[in-house]
């Protein structure tokens, strides 16, 4: 009965869905912006009950909660936070500003469904925590109703969601075929490298690899990402591939650890090929959020080297590496939002009889970017660091997260693999410095006007700056992760 | 003639139940086709789950609690995609993957 208090960072995260909804039903519309500090309260709340991370074991090991999975749920709260603060103009819409409470509960229930995924010790358990991840991110996709592109991406996440959980299922269930159980624990002892497991395992790792957006399951990705809200793009960019990424290297360590050679091999192949592959389309891109899409593919292949190395080493440089891309990527996103936004209105007002979607393509677009530097310099200074870190330009926290990467997959022995990846940072250095380039150095005569964004977006902007900075000067984030892998 | 049926004949069923659903997901054109056929992919492994554990460990239950899960997540899946594939059609009055092709560069 008091078993059940340990699954407090769980519990917790509920009561406060409840919270919300109830806030949301009973107070006066229009209640958009009491609602946002009542979410953003209770996340950050969230964050401080579950600082300390614990351990604990229930419902026969189905539940099973490690403290690294603590540190990994502290963070990706952390992230949605970020999230919260930067969504808020977007929130604050006409159309949207009736939705926001919906907008926050469905946001902390992917997130719980993160935690469970995280805290699995069950395929069961597993598969619940994933979907319950995915199916309401399909929602948050659609969530401008009335704008046909995010129709259309919310239909092709759900779709290509619902294939690979059907591809991620066969695998498991020839698993379950193969093993006669769903534990985690019991499951290592039986595995032993036959065909049948190789293909379930394969299967497997194709289901989860739809959700990281590797290479050869990346299709959908540059068209969600592009068609979704800005901030629930970033939310999908960072928050739902760290913990997929988390839960891929669990199980692939903890269940198939008989089988590491099999799928090192596999997984070498698939990174170098996502690397190489997402930085050439990244290159062609001129439309922000889809060249962040290209960018994200190719940061999950950078993630994927982390679970190469296979050891407490290779755990804690995946959540550094996870950390410091939430943190550069929402910055960018925050940005983008913001610029988009502004754009928008001005070309609204400008009245020059464009359709809905040509706005929409002009104002994500990167020559918007050109010449900002002049006009609006503090933003596109935020926008360049985060862009030396997404690229690992040394003094950021970039920089750090990619050489602990790489040092794990060396250290492993996948040195062709590390060369690879290597040789492509120097191509993605050129793609994110063409965004730099943009901003200070094109020559614009009507560069967009200088502006303020809302307090919250500068918050987030200004976090998300000093965690950049900070994380990759202090040495002791890495320690203190290392101390619970 | 009787004919007794074992594992393997369930085990084809299932098995070409998961294959027509990936060829369907990748030829056909309508929507809601899509959605029929990662449903056919789902009730695939839903019947593997059933069958593995009626034949080869009939000692316990996890098998079919999978399946049970699998039915209920995926008509959850079913019902969220319903609500976006009428959301196109209001939007653009259209359901064909054809059609909906503007997120493209």
């Amino acid at each position: 009965m008091f078993s059940l208090i340990q699954m407090q960072a769980e519990i917790s995260l509920v009561v406060f869905i409840v919270l919300i909804l109830l806030a949301d039903l009973i107070m006066k519309e229009p209640h958009h912006k009491q609602l946002k500090v009542i979410a953003c309260s209770l996340t950050a709340l969230q964050i401080i009950l579950n600082i300390f991370p614990t351990s604990e074991e229930l419902f026969g090991g189905m539940y099973h909660s490690t403290e690294i999975s603590s540190v990994v749920k502290t963070i990706l709260t952390a992230g949605t936070l970020l999230v919260f603060l930067q969504s808020s103009e977007w929130i604050n819409e006409k159309d949207t500003s009736h939705k926001a409470g919906e907008f926050y509960v469905i946001t902390l229930s992917t997130l719980l469904g993160m935690y469970f995924m995280v805290s699995a010790g069950s395929f069961i358990m597993f598969y619940v925590g994933l979907e319950l991840a995915s199916i309401p991110m399909a929602c948050l996709v659609t969530f401008d109703k009335w704008k046909h592109h995010s129709a259309e991406a919310g239909a092709k996440f759900i779709l290509n969601s619902m294939f690979s959980s059907g591809l991620m299922l066969y695998g498991l269930s020839l698993l379950y075929g193969s093993c006669g159980t769903t534990y985690f624990a019991d499951m290592t002892n039986t595995l032993s490298g036959t065909h049948l497991q190789i293909l379930a395992m394969v299967f497997f790792f194709a289901g989860l690899g739809f959700k990281l957006s590797l290479v050869p399951f990346h299709m959908w990705t540059p068209d969600t990402y592009q068609g979704a809200p800005t901030a629930v793009t970033g939310y999908l960019s960072v928050i739902s591939k760290g913990a997929a990424a988390f839960t891929l290297m669990n199980i692939l360590m903890k269940v198939f650890g008989n089988m590491a050679e099999e799928w090192s091999i596999m997984l070498s192949v698939t990174i170098v090929v996502t690397i190489t592959i997402a930085n050439i389309f990244a290159i062609l891109q001129s439309n922000m959020k889809r060249f962040m899409a290209y960018s994200s593919i190719s940061q999950a292949g950078y993630i994927m080297l982390a679970v190469l190395g296979a050891n407490a080493q290779g755990m804690t440089s995946l959540i550094y590496y996870v950390t410091v891309y939430i943190v550069a990527n929402l910055a960018v996103f925050a940005v983008i939002g913001a610029i988009e936004r502004q754009k928008a209105s001005l070309l609204l007002k400008e009245n020059k009889r464009l359709t809905e979607s040509e706005i929409y393509e002009i104002s994500v677009s990167r020559d918007t970017y050109n010449g900002l530097y002049q006009t609006n310099p503090r933003l596109s200074f935020v926008m360049t660091i985060a862009m030396f870190s997404l690229a690992g330009i040394p003094p950021f926290a970039g920089f750090f997260s990619k050489f602990f990467v790489f040092a794990s997959a060396f250290e492993a022995g996948h040195w062709l693999v590390v060369f690879l990846a290597l040789m492509n940072t120097v191509i993605s250095l050129y793609y994110y410095l063409l965004v730099v380039k943009a901003m200070y150095i094109t020559k614009c005569d009507n560069p967009l006007p200088s502006f303020n964004s809302s307090k919250s977006v500068r918050a987030c902007l200004f976090i998300c700056l000093i965690s950049i900075i900070v994380l990759g000067i202090c040495s002791n984030v890495y320690e203190l992760i290392f101390r619970f892998a | 003639m009787e004919i007794e049926i074992h594992v393997i004949h369930y085990l084809i069923i299932s098995t070409v139940m998961m294959f027509c659903g990936i060829y369907g997901f990748f030829t056909r054109k309508n929507l809601l086709a899509l959605l029929i056929s990662a449903e056919l992919m789902l009730n695939a492994t839903n019947i593997n789950f059933a069958v593995f554990n009626r034949y080869l460990f009939p000692d316990q239950l996890e098998g079919h609690f999978f399946s049970l899960f699998g039915i209920a997540i995926a008509a959850a899946e079913t019902a969220v995609a319903i609500a976006i594939i009428i959301n196109v059609y209001r939007n653009i009055n259209k359901v064909l993957t054809d059609d909906i092709s503007e997120l493209k560069n």
